[in-house]
């Protein structure tokens, strides 16, 4: 019961604010929705240091809910009731003055429920509920200022990208139905083992001209991992789902920190982990894994290099990071995979958070252009940023380098003699380390060193009196908000109010120790032992652990590797570009036109989605309204068959005379034609 | 056989006086005509076949002097109505 409670506390927030947040004075919905996530995360840990949980009923017949917390499920309930709470706080600071402040934190905490729900089920309709309710948070809240036309592109696109990677998990679970038998994950796991031998036909023999098709065959069980990893793909935005998650930053700053950076993402990479049972009966599978992880680590990050926004910046960092988590899942490396996940949540969400206090600092400008110089007046921010940044691009003793080097060193140990894809996951995340580095490095410089770009026409009264009510600082959507009239784009960047920055500092304090101190544990100590199944012979984990004394000497080992050289130089060349010659960036631009335009273009992902499967499907709908509903239904088959009887009526209502003798003449004409017909029939 | 043979004729004759006649009380006078063409065969019959044929020439005259009121009713209606009773200007039901 006490498991079911850590969904229901956030379901209840929901609740109460949905019904009655109007009514509520401005802090309030915000401290109860925090308060209670902080009640649920007590609760949660408490339940993980007890030994786990489970919660069984009968929901309908034959359909379990079940809820299981284990140390990876109970894990990940940490991350996303902790980061969480912190992203809470820093909102109330953030949201204030919202016209939708009780909103926000309603939508805010049905997220949180429905992502402990996705975390802690152990069936799979449950895990489906909450990975259905998690994409409708998401939707609410990236269109969260529905007045804005490009918030409500970004969550249409967001919903309908996302809806394509379900239907690939709902096909999966059906294949683990008809397949297994069963909905519960256990029972699932046992009796794949079985069925393994099993095969679909996806397209049956057949003969065209006397030319006779092979039928093309794959096993159940590739069939079943794939289809559920696609659905992984939409959620945790992987080529070629990925065109959602950077117009996602359409929503407000908490919420791409806590949903589109920390935790939703993520749950992708945690139901392959969850799966892994399944996935590891499939080399098929893993490597499609692989390869979709390896190029989206590598050329999402590409993306990144050339983006303004500082937004956008760290949400195509994001994407490159899940590529990252995914070729660590392609490796079977899952335990890495959840590590960095965790380490990732911490960071990023601190990135997305920072990037928020400048957005707040500078008035609500997100170019970073138009930055610049802004240590100065922001040095909790420049602090806590520069943390996160050391921490994503894998600096000796921050988090991010235990987890990014462990994922490196699996891939490039699964390299050895491997498939030619283990060999180009190997490359890409080599190669992505220097591409981390150098947008990273290039957005620190661009918005906290440098010369000041941004233009100051206030008065420092002007500027004093925004610091009075920073408190209150609104958003720019509210479109129409006196506030932001007033406030204009004037005045001299500020440091945020204490609710900003203390969670920044509190998210800044994992980030640098957090992957120090659990590596040992978590990867290498069996901390998933049961919860994640890896077969024997794909299992580096184990390899690496043969060789992993302590945290010190693996920091000391990743420092002679390459990647940590590689990051090195991303870092070295940002610093030269941006802090020391920014002409370079300058003739750059110039010198790779094409390859910057192909970057701009992001591939063409967006085009081949938008315009070409959006664009095509209403092409197409349009056409079949005018051919087939309108042509077809209405024009032949309704308004045919009433023209149809009209064209006859009207032939034969010259027959209906009116007059009397006409009548007459017909019926005497007819009784003698019976007459006839009678006394010819009996006649005998 | 001649009792049919009149009765034949009395008939035909109503036949032609419902289809050529302009006036409703002349096309209702050739439908009694007709009627009692009717049953001078049903009591033609009678004679050869038994009472059989007479009761229901009784029943005609019954039913007939009921539809002779009903009739003459409606007749009287329409000319209230109209000014007329020419059938061939009662022609509202025209398709």
């Amino acid at each position: 019961m006490a498991l079911l409670g850590t969904i229901l506390l956030p379901l209840l927030v929901f609740a109460l604010l949905g019904l009655f947040g109007k009514r509520m004075r401005e802090p309030l919905p915000g401290v109860l929705a925090s308060g209670l996530v902080l009640a649920s995360f007590l609760l949660g840990a408490g339940l993980l240091l007890s030994g786990g949980a489970r919660f069984q009923a009968e929901w309908l017949p034959g359909i379990p809910f079940s809820l299981l917390l284990d140390n990876l499920s109970g894990f990940m309930l940490l991350i996303v009731t902790g980061v969480g709470f912190l992203i809470h706080v820093y909102a109330i600071g953030y949201m204030g003055g919202d016209p939708g402040y009780s909103r926000f934190f309603a939508y805010f905490n049905l997220f949180i429920a429905m992502m402990l729900t996705l975390v802690l089920a152990d069936s799979y309709p449950v895990m489906f509920i909450g990975w259905e309710g998690v994409g409708l948070a998401s939707f609410l809240l990236i269109g969260f200022w529905y007045k804005r036309p490009t918030a409500i592109f970004a969550n249409l696109k967001a919903f309908l990208v996302n809806r394509v990677g379900d239907f690939g998990f709902l096909l999966g679970i059906c294949g683990v139905v008809y397949f297994a038998g069963t909905l519960d994950y256990a029972q699932a796991f046992s009796q794949v083992n079985g069925i393994s031998q099993a095969v679909i036909e996806l397209i049956p023999t057949f003969t065209v001209f006397g030319h006779t098709f092979v039928a093309w065959e794959v096993s159940a069980v590739t069939f079943i991992a794939i289809c559920l990893f696609i659905g992984a793909m939409g959620k945790s935005a992987q080529v070629p789902l990925h065109v959602w998650l950077p117009d996602s930053m359409e929503g407000p700053t908490p919420i791409s920190a806590l949903i589109h950076a920390a935790t939703m993402v993520t749950a992708g990479i945690f139901m392959v982990a969850r799966m892994s049972p399944i996935f590891e009966l499939s080399p098929t599978a893993l490597h499609f894994v692989l390869f979709i992880g390896a190029t989206t680590a590598l050329f999402t990050g590409l993306i990144g290099i050339i983006q303004n926004d500082v937004k956008r910046v760290v949400a195509y960092s994001t994407l490159s990071q899940l590529g990252y988590m995914t070729v660590a899942l392609g490796v079977s490396a899952y335990s890495a995979a959840v590590f960095h996940l965790m380490t990732h949540a911490f960071f990023k969400a601190l990135l997305f958070l920072a990037a928020g206090s400048v957005i707040i600092g500078m008035h609500h400008e997100q170019d970073m252009r138009k930055m610049g110089g802004l240590k100065k007046y922001m040095p909790i921010t420049y602090w806590t940023s520069l943390i996160g940044t050391l921490a994503l691009v894998g600096t000796p003793f921050f988090s991010g380098f235990y987890s990014k080097d462990t994922i490196i060193e699996a891939a490039a140990h699964a390299a050895h003699g491997g498939h030619w894809i283990n060999t180009y996951a190997d490359w890409a995340v080599m190669l992505g380390v220097f591409v981390t580095s150098f947008y990273s490095f290039r957005l620190l410089y661009l918005t906290f060193h440098g010369k000041e770009r941004f233009e100051t026409h206030s008065d420092e009264s002007h500027h004093a009196e925004s610091h009075e009510i920073h408190g209150n600082e609104a958003h720019p959507a509210h479109d129409n908000n006196a506030h932001d009239a007033h406030h204009g784009h004037g005045g001299l960047p500020h440091e945020s109010p204490w609710v900003v920055t203390v969670p920044l500092i509190l998210l800044a304090i994992p980030s640098i120790f957090i992957g120090y101190f659990t590596i040992g544990p978590m990867l290498f100590g069996g901390f998933f032992t049961g919860a994640i199944e890896v077969l024997p012979q794909n299992d580096v984990i184990k390899v690496l652990g043969e060789e992993f004394h302590g945290p010190f000497a693996f920091t000391l080992h990743g420092m002679q590797m390459p990647a940590f050289w590689l990051a090195l130089s991303g870092f070295a060349l940002a610093t030269y570009i941006y802090l020391f010659n920014i002409r370079v960036a300058e003739r750059a631009q110039k010198i790779f036109a094409l390859p910057i335009r192909i970057l701009e273009n992001k591939y063409g992902f967006d085009d081949l989605w938008v315009k070409g499967f959006a664009g095509g499907s209403i092409a197409l709908g349009g056409k079949a309204w005018k051919y087939i509903d309108a042509g077809l239904i209405d024009g032949v088959m309704v308004n045919g068959t009433a023209n149809l009887v009209g064209r006859i009526a009207r032939g034969i209502r010259g027959t209906q005379t009116g007059r009397l003798t006409t009548y007459a003449f017909a019926m005497i004409v007819g009784l003698i034609a019976m007459l006839a017909i009678a006394t010819h029939l009996f006649a005998e | 056989m001649s009792y049919l043979l009149t009765s034949a004729l009395l008939f035909a004759l109503g036949v032609y006086g419902v289809l050529t006649r302009r006036t409703a009380i002349l096309v209702f006078l050739s439908i009694e005509l007709m009627l009692n063409a009717a049953n001078l065969s049903l009591v033609g019959f009678a004679r050869a076949y038994g009472l059989d044929g007479q009761v229901a020439a009784l029943m005609v005259i019954a039913v007939a002097a009921a539809e002779v009121a009903v009739g003459l009713g409606l007749i009287v209606a329409i000319f209230r109505h109209r000014e007329s009773t020419a059938v061939d200007d009662l022609s509202e039901l025209r398709g």
